[in-house]
This record gives C-alpha cells, sequence and structure tokens, in this order.
C-alpha cells in the first residue's frame, strides 16, 4: 500500500487543541515563584532634555521594591543596529535601557518601578518626579533634513541617519528620462502604520545568583539572535549565561523580531532586585515604543514610450526611522526596498537614492513584507500611472513590460539576487480570468457613459517579493551583522517518535503541522508521532528565527535536509538487518525494501529500535538515529502573483465599498494549503487595510495622535471583503521543496491592488493619485475638486 | 492609571466561574479579567488593548458575553462567570472551538479565546446566522492574522455542528 502523502493535504493543525481551549502559553500567562512587576516610566515630550527625576516618592509607596533610573544603567551599552545600510553612510544612534539625559520621542523609556503587583508599579510610577526642558520637534522625515529643523543627534546632520543609492548612475538614469516618450511624475507618500499584534509585547527575567545564570522570556521572533545582542553588546555577559525562550507568541509581523530595551532591563531589574521581574506593555505603550512600519516619502520620475513600456524609474525617498535606529532599522528602505523597486519587470533604466531619517516619533522597522509592500505599492502605481498617461489597459501594461519565463534566472541590475523562477504573466491571466475582466472594463465603461455615480473601479497588482532571505554571504555584503542560515536538529527516538527542533519560531504560521507533514513523508512516520519543538535556546541548535517569510523555505529545507541525512544511515542499517547489500535496499512505500522482494522490508521504526539498542550496528556506525543541518541556501526566492480589486465609489459621498478581492498567488509548492490561504488572508487583509483605513498620526510636537485602538483603525469583520484565492505553481529551483514562501505576499499584493481599484474609479475624473489611507472623504475631496 | 487609592480598602466577593465558587478580597478597582487571569490563574482570557477595543477578554457574564477588561470584578459579585476554559465538557470541545479548528479560524490563538466566546453567544441568539450577520456580530472582536474568512467559515461550521450536522 503506497501511504498517502501528507505534503499538500490541508491538515487540521497540530497547535490549535491548545489555543481554542485556553491552554496556550503566552507571555503574560508565565508567573514564576516570587516574580515582581515593572512598570515604565515614559516621556511624554517628543524632544527634551531631562533636568532632574525625584524617585522617592514612589519609592515610598506600598509594594515597591526599587525604582531605577538611567543614571543606575549608566554603564549598560545602547542597544545594538545589527543592519547598517552597506556601501551607504549611516550615522547610527541606538536607544539606551533608559533615557540618559535626553528623550527623543514620547514613550522614551525614563525610569522604571518594580513592585509586588502591577497595580502598585503603575501607582508609584505616577509618583516618580521628573522635570524636562523642552526642545524643538520634528516628525517629518523630509522637513527633518531641512536646514533649521530641530537636530535629534550630534552626529547625523540634518537628522540624516542613512544615505544609500542603487542602479544606475543618477545622470544615466535623468539621460535616459529625457529621451522618453512618456514622462510622468508623482509625489507618494507609503504611509506609517503600526503593527498590532494582538498579543502586546513583554519580557521576564530572571536572575539565578547561585549560578549566575540569567533566564529571559520574551515575545520574541528570534529569541537565538536576542541572545547574542543582549550578552555581547548590551549587557556584556557571556552568551552561554543567558537563556531565551519565546512561549507561544501572539502574532508579531515582524514587531517581535527587534531587540527592545525592556529585555536587558528585565535582567538586570532581576539580579538588582534578586528576584524574577515581569514587564508587559499595555497596548498603548506598544504603540507609543515598539517599532511602527513603512513611512516612506517618494517622488518618482517615469519615463515610458507611447505603448506602456517603461524606460526609465527615478525615485528619491525618504524613509523615516524614527528616534533611533532598530535592530534592522536601516536595512529595510535599502536592501528590501530599493532593489525591488523594479517589481516584475524590465527596466532599463533605475535610480534610487534613499534618505534614511531620525524624527521625533517612535523607531521604524520591518513590518510584514518589510520594504517589498513598499516597493511593491511604489511600482504597481507607476504602472497605473503609465497606464493612465498612454491609454493602454493596466493589465496590457503589466504584461508588456513582464520578465519573461526564459528570463530565469534574473537579473534587475539594481542590486538584488537574481530572481529564481516565475511565470507572471501566466498568474495575471488567472486572476483577469477569475475576475471576468473585461466584463468588468465594460461595465465600467457602460457605468460611466451613463455618469452613474456609483463608480466602479478595478485595481490590479501584479507583484514579485522576495522570501527566505539569505544568503549568509549576500547578506553580509549587504550590511547584515551575522549569518541568515537556519538549523534543524531531527531525531529519532527508541520508540519510533520525532522530535523536531527548529530554530525557526512560529507564531501563528502553524510550522508544528507543516513541519511535522514534510517530516511525516520523509521518514515513513505518522503525522501524530512527530513533535516540532521551538523557541527555547537552551533546547536548539543556533537559529535565526522567524520574518521575511523564511521559515518553510530555509528553516524547512534544513529539516528536510535533516531528514535524509537519517534515511541515508538507516537505509545503511536497514541493510545491515536484512542481510542485503546496501545498494539494493531502497526507500519505497514509507519503508526500506530490497529491490524485488518487497516482503523483505524494515519500517524506520524498526530501524530506530535498532540504531537505539545498538545490539548489531554495522562495522564503525553510530548508535542512534539524529540529524543536525545549518542550512544556508543559494539564493532567495521570489514568490509572485497577480491579485485584483473591485470596487464601488460613491461619487456623491466617497464611501467605499469593495465588491471583488481576486488573489492568484505563486509560492511554489504547498505543504499545507489551509495554511498558505490563512497566510494570503490575514495579508490581504492587512494590505487593504493599509490602503483604506490605517495610518500612524503624529501632532507636530510628536505625539501620538492614533495612540490607542480607539484611534488606530484596525479593521473589522464586517470591514472586509471575500477573499477568492486560486494559486499557480511554479516551484523554486533554489531548494529542494521547490517552496517561495507565503507569508508575506498579501499584504505586499493588496496595498496597491486596493488603492489601484479606488483612483480607477475616479480615472475618468482626471484623479491621477491619491495618498493612503483613502478615506472616503479624501475620495469626496479629490472628486468634488473637479 | 488614575488616582491611587488607599490600598487598604479591600471587598469581598463570592464569584462563580466555570461552576467553582470562588471567595476574595479584592481591590474595588480590580478588572475582572485580571481577577481571572491573576486571582485564579485562568489565563485563557487574554487581554489586548487598554481600551475596550479587541474583546480578546470577552467571557460570559450572568449568560451575556461581556468585555472582562471593562468589568470590576466587584460587579460580578454573586455573578456566574464562564470563560474559555469552561467551554469544553471533559475532552468534548465546544461545537464553537471545534468549527474553528477545522475551519482554521485561528493563526496564533491570541484573539481566539474572545473571538470563540463571542461567537457562542452570537449563536445563542441566532442559531443560523447569515455571514453578514456573523461579521456584524463579531464588530467587538478584533484579530489581526486571519483576515476573519475563515472565523467566519468557523461559525457557520459550528451553526452546523450545533443543529447536529
Ligand atoms: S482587552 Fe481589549 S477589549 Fe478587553
Ligand atoms: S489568530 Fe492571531 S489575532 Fe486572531
Amino acid at each position: 500500500m503506497v501511504a498517502e502523502k501528507l505534503v499538500g493535504q490541508p491538515l487540521k493543525r497540530k497547535e490549535d487543541p491548545r489555543l481554542i481551549t485556553g491552554a496556550g502559553n503566552f507571555l503574560d500567562d508565565i508567573k514564576l515563584t516570587g516574580m515582581t512587576h515593572a512598570y515604565v516610566v515614559r516621556s511624554p515630550f517628543g524632544h527634551a532634555r531631562i533636568t532632574s527625576i525625584d524617585t522617592s516618592r514612589a519609592r515610598a509607596m506600598p509594594g515597591v521594591v526599587g525604582v531605577f533610573t538611567g543614571e543606575d544603567l549608566a554603564a549598560v551599552n545602547p542597544l545594538p543596529c545589527a543592519w547598517p545600510a552597506a556601501g551607504g553612510e549611516n550615522n547610527m544612534n541606538t536607544p539606551r535601557v533608559l533615557a540618559l539625559g535626553e528623550v527623543h520621542q514620547v514613550g522614551d523609556p525614563v525610569a522604571v518601578v518594580v513592585a509586588e503587583t502591577r497595580y502598585q508599579a503603575k501607582d508609584a510610577a505616577e509618583l516618580v518626579d521628573i522635570s524636562y526642558e523642552e526642545l524643538g520637534t520634528v516628525v517629518d522625515a523630509y522637513k527633518a533634513t531641512l536646514d533649521g529643523a530641530p537636530q535629534l543627534h550630534e552626529n547625523a546632520p540634518n537628522n540624516v541617519a542613512v544615505r544609500w543609492t542603487c542602479g544606475k548612475d543618477a545622470d544615466e538614469v535623468s539621460a535616459a528620462l529625457a529621451a522618453s516618450d512618456v514622462r510622468i511624475s508623482q509625489h507618494i507618500v507609503n504611509q506609517r502604520l503600526i503593527p498590532t499584534s494582538m498579543e502586546p509585547r513583554g519580557s521576564i527575567g530572571r536572575y539565578d545568583e547561585g549560578t549566575g545564570d540569567y533566564t529571559l522570556w520574551a515575545t520574541s521572533q528570534a529569541p537565538h539572535v536576542h541572545r547574542l545582542l543582549i550578552t555581547a553588546f548590551i549587557l556584556g555577559i557571556p552568551e552561554q549565561k543567558l537563556r531565551v525562550i519565546s512561549p507561544d507568541i501572539g502574532g508579531g509581523f515582524g514587531q517581535k523580531i527587534f531587540c527592545y530595551f525592556d529585555m536587558p532591563l528585565v535582567l538586570w531589574l532581576s539580579k538588582a532586585v534578586g528576584r524574577p521581574v515581569k514587564f508587559f506593555e499595555d497596548r498603548s505603550e506598544n504603540y507609543l515604543s515598539a517599532a511602527h512600519g513603512r513611512d516612506h516619502i517618494t517622488d518618482v520620475e517615469i519615463g515610458a514610450s507611447r505603448d506602456g513600456k517603461i524606460t526609465a524609474l527615478k525615485v528619491d525617498t525618504y524613509a523615516n526611522l524614527g528616534a533611533y535606529l532598530s535592530t534592522v532599522a536601516p536595512g529595510i528602505p535599502t536592501t528590501l526596498y530599493g532593489r525591488m523597486v523594479a517589481g516584475c519587470y524590465k527596466i532599463p533604466a533605475i535610480h534610487v537614492n534613499v534618505t534614511g531619517v531620525y524624527t521625533n516619533t517612535a523607531m521604524v522597522d520591518a513590518y510584514r513584507g518589510a520594504g517589498r509592500p513598499e516597493a511593491t505599492f511604489l511600482i504597481e502605481r507607476v504602472c497605473d500611472l503609465v497606464a493612465q498617461e498612454t491609454g493602454v489597459d493596466p493589465a496590457e501594461v503589466r504584461r508588456r513590460n513582464f520578465i519573461q519565463p526564459a528570463d530565469f534566472p534574473y537579473d534587475t541590475g539594481i542590486g538584488m539576487l537574481p530572481y529564481d523562477s516565475g511565470d507572471y504573466e501566466k498568474a495575471l491571466d488567472k486572476a483577469l480570468w477569475n475576475s471576468s475582466y473585461a466584463d468588468l472594463r465594460a461595465e465600467q465603461a457602460r457605468r460611466r457613459a451613463k455618469g452613474n455615480r456609483k463608480l466602479l473601479g478595478i485595481g490590479l497588482s501584479s507583484y514579485v517579493e522576495v522570501c527566505g532571505i539569505a544568503p549568509s554571504k549576500y547578506m553580509g555584503a549587504q550590511g547584515w551583522g551575522a549569518g541568515l542560515w537556519e538549523s534543524a536538529n531531527v531525531r529519532i527516538h527508541l520508540t519510533g517518535k520525532v522530535v523536531v527542533t527548529t530554530g525557526s519560531l512560529p507564531h501563528g504560521q502553524g510550522h508544528e503541522t507543516s513541519f511535522a507533514q514534510l517530516v511525516g513523508d520523509e521518514l515513513g512516520v505518522p503525522f501524530d508521532d512527530i513533535e516540532v519543538e521551538w523557541g527555547d535556546t537552551l533546547g536548539t541548535p543556533f537559529g535565526f528565527g522567524t520574518y521575511g517569510s523564511r521559515s518553510l523555505t530555509v528553516g524547512g529545507t534544513a529539516i528536510y535536509k535533516s531528514t535524509a541525512k537519517i534515511r541515508e544511515k538507516a537505509r545503511l542499517l536497514a541493510a545491515h538487518m536484512l542481510e542485503a547489500n546496501p545498494e539494493d535496499v531502497i526507500w519505497q512505500d514509507g519503508k526500506f525494501q530490497v529491490k524485488g522482494s518487497p516482503e523483505s522490508s524494515k519500517t524506520m521504526q524498526e530501524v530506530a529500535l535498532a540504531a537505539h539498542v545498538a545490539y548489531d550496528l554495522p562495522e564503525g556506525m553510530e548508535p542512534t538515529l539524529e540529524a543536525t543541518t545549518f542550512y544556508d541556501p543559494p539564493n532567495c526566492t521570489f514568490p509572485f502573483g497577480t491579485h485584483i480589486c473591485v470596487v464601488e465609489v460613491d461619487a456623491d459621498t466617497g464611501e467605499i465599498d469593495l465588491l471583488r478581492y481576486v488573489a492568484v498567488d505563486d509560492v511554489g509548492n504547498v505543504v499545507n494549503p489551509l495554511i498558505v490561504d490563512g497566510q494570503v488572508h490575514g495579508g490581504i487583509a492587512q494590505g487593504l487595510a493599509q490602503a483604506l483605513f490605517e495610518g500612524a498620526v503624529y501632532s507636530d510636537n510628536g505625539e501620538l495622535m492614533t495612540g490607542t485602538m480607539n484611534d488606530y483603525a484596525i479593521p473589522k469583520a464586517s470591514q472586509l471583503p471575500v477573499y477568492e484565492l486560486d494559486r499557480t505553481v511554479t516551484p523554486s529551483p533554489v531548494n529542494p521543496m521547490g517552496v517561495k514562501g507565503a507569508g508575506e505576499a498579501g499584504t505586499i499584493a493588496s496595498t496597491p491592488c486596493v488603492a489601484n481599484a479606488v483612483i480607477d474609479a475616479l480615472a475618468h475624473l482626471g484623479v491621477r493619485h491619491i495618498d493612503m489611507p483613502i478615506t472616503p472623504e479624501k475620495v469626496w475631496r479629490a472628486t468634488s475638486a473637479r | 492609571m488614575g488616582i491611587p487609592v488607599p490600598m487598604a480598602t479591600r471587598i469581598p466577593v463570592r464569584i462563580t466561574v466555570n461552576g467553582v465558587e470562588y471567595a476574595a478580597e479584592v481591590e474595588p478597582r480590580l478588572l475582572l479579567v485580571h481577577f481571572l487571569r491573576d486571582n485564579l490563574g485562568l489565563t485563557g482570557t487574554h487581554v489586548g488593548c487598554d481600551t475596550s477595543q479587541c474583546g480578546a477578554c470577552t467571557v460570559y457574564l450572568n449568560g451575556q458575553s461581556i468585555k472582562s477588561c471593562t468589568v470590576l470584578a466587584v460587579q460580578a459579585n454573586g455573578g456566574e462567570v464562564t470563560t474559555i476554559e469552561g467551554l469544553a465538557v471533559g475532552n468534548d470541545y465546544d461545537p464553537v472551538q471545534q468549527g474553528f479548528w477545522e475551519m482554521h479560524g485561528l493563526q496564533c490563538g491570541y484573539c481566539t479565546p474572545g473571538m470563540i466566546m463571542s461567537s457562542h453567544a452570537l449563536l445563542d441568539r441566532n442559531p443560523n446566522p447569515s455571514e453578514e450577520e456573523i461579521r456584524h456580530a463579531l464588530e467587538g472582536n478584533l484579530c489581526r492574522c486571519t483576515g476573519y474568512q475563515n472565523i467566519v467559515k468557523a461559525v457557520q461550521r459550528a451553526a452546523e455542528l450545533r443543529a447536529g450536522k
């Protein structure tokens, strides 16, 4: 009997039973004996000098264990930035654990109260008396670079944190623009977003006086990386003296990749007070001080031919990086944005200029998609602008500029690794077909001809993104401060049960399930006999964690390679057990069989038992079945697809109705379609919300006006459409499973798709662009101005 | 945060949670969600915001679904609370839990307990809701992972399971 393959099946998730019964173990669920609670006193000012701090009243409050300020932590290093922009100018300033002397954003941590209960810590925090002398503030990335703007850091004149370029020489591209028949320029703002995983961030520190060991529980997408950064760069303790544990994580979307002040703080505090210390932020603290995303101001100049071919692209972007550099901040608007602006298109002349800027706002770093959503938004708006200017249909503009299947591996010429594989036209055609595109255009024309006040808009977005970010050598050349491989250990126990430990770090993606599916097939072990372990530096080999849709492509491949090593060793042992020639023993139908005599076979479990008891092993073979792999891929993977959104816009009120959302994604081979579809759904929702609802807003003096969920528009069930999903499958040649990654595609595709749809509805009125979020008010203003 | 209140003020409460009666002396300002999580160790009920938006803290109080971050423990005095931990009977999941599992109605699982409690309350009121009714009924529960489509399907599936289908 041929066992049915697990890979490709929409299996129910292994992780769900604990999560649907309330038995998950999230950070704030953890209670340690003697645990105290930290509450942080934060700056109410966007920019100020701290003139005095008096903690005496707070110290006298009931339950208070200690009160500490930046002075107490003066010997602790600032947080590191691990990804300066390679080849550019980097004027690095990173935050201190607690501010010392000056604050640069509302929410900067200034003091901390440790008390018996969280309520007591909060009460006492009210009584920490801090005097400030206010300084000037600037929150806009462009304005911050102008002469006379308030200066945040001494080493960053005009608040410039990063200067970086890629592509062809600026003059060469200017010449190509000048030689183009069609020229368009557009100012485009990609607004600031707040990631908003439903679980905020937090950490618990425990110092063991007896051993001198520290343990950190943290809402972390990358516990090994955090251990490295905290020990080697911040606290200056030996790496092996810290254990970092990520429990169940309630969503991350990038925000939990970074190293935050509270991580070293709770460790330091635990040593200082001699008890474990928990910090768990309120939602409004999360909004104030955990990393935000996007926030670009871009001027783009486009050259095109009359038939819609893009001939030149000149991009000038101001990227707001906030008050300091977050852990990987400079890499996002450079490598992951600048080098991806070509999208799916062959564009002969591109120049990108990026200025990363300090402002009196929260730090900005990777948020779901990280650079690629900004790049895709730009190039997909460019396609529609070209369509509008030339009169060529938007679908046709894309088709005419696509990189063709025969062109792969394809080098866009702007410093990205070569795109691995793709068939962009196939995905486009499928999306056009699934949406009945021609009928939609006909209906749009009819409505326009009749002067119908319900305007129909059709938006397209053909995207390509880069996933499984690696190889280490490339990333090192891009300024990344470490490798970017992934680890996996797979072992089969005596009883035939399998334990997989991975350096990946699931926080909603269902790795326990997908990884078990792939291991089950490779080792011939039932799905329920496989346990995937993760998230503890004590139990897993060094790994880089989960972000950049790298878990299956890099982490999964490491697992796959470990299973292959085990299978080969087990095959040799099986041959020994069957008294057959190793060359004659093959893996077939989930068993080791002697070629030609299938009745002579051994199961993996039988071999595992023999390997463990080790009574009779072939000469020189070590006991047990176990393998570890550190996998550094030869290239990234490049998922792609086309999304189409249909909207109805009320010309009188500006109200936008989402009629349809059609997505065709190509993420390579699919391990669990249920999980992949879920990733796409959630991604679309987040990207769509950027187009229509979300935006972080600061007042000029640096106050976050969207500081709670009351003001920041996380979409609700009633605001979102039904997603009509479909796929094409173009396996990636980069890894043996042919997978490409699916975590970010939806977010990357949907923002320009929805924005294009709304603008398309108004195109015949002469509207060319509206900045996001495209609210009814903005639509109404754009139309009533005509 | 507000003005510190004298810590000495403690009020006795008796609250029945998942069928078990608990007696405690609590500060008047103690939120029901913190009573459940910190005093009783029922950490299935989550906190996702500080402005009553997210619904991660949804539980039943006296037969009604409420946001337990918006109710004081003292207000629940004498009341009956059901939390996510009280939904399954033995090893049998509640149909709503089953629906969420089958339809992949959760990813990170942080919103899930609140989502399940709200969906449960919806099905109590309306055993056969339309898609629009489901989306409307869940407006007080935010999910950042799923984009809601599979949550809608999960509730539809739960409705079927409750009807014995
Ligand atoms: S915790 Fe968000 S509504 Fe209660
Ligand atoms: S499943 Fe993560 S917030 Fe809903």
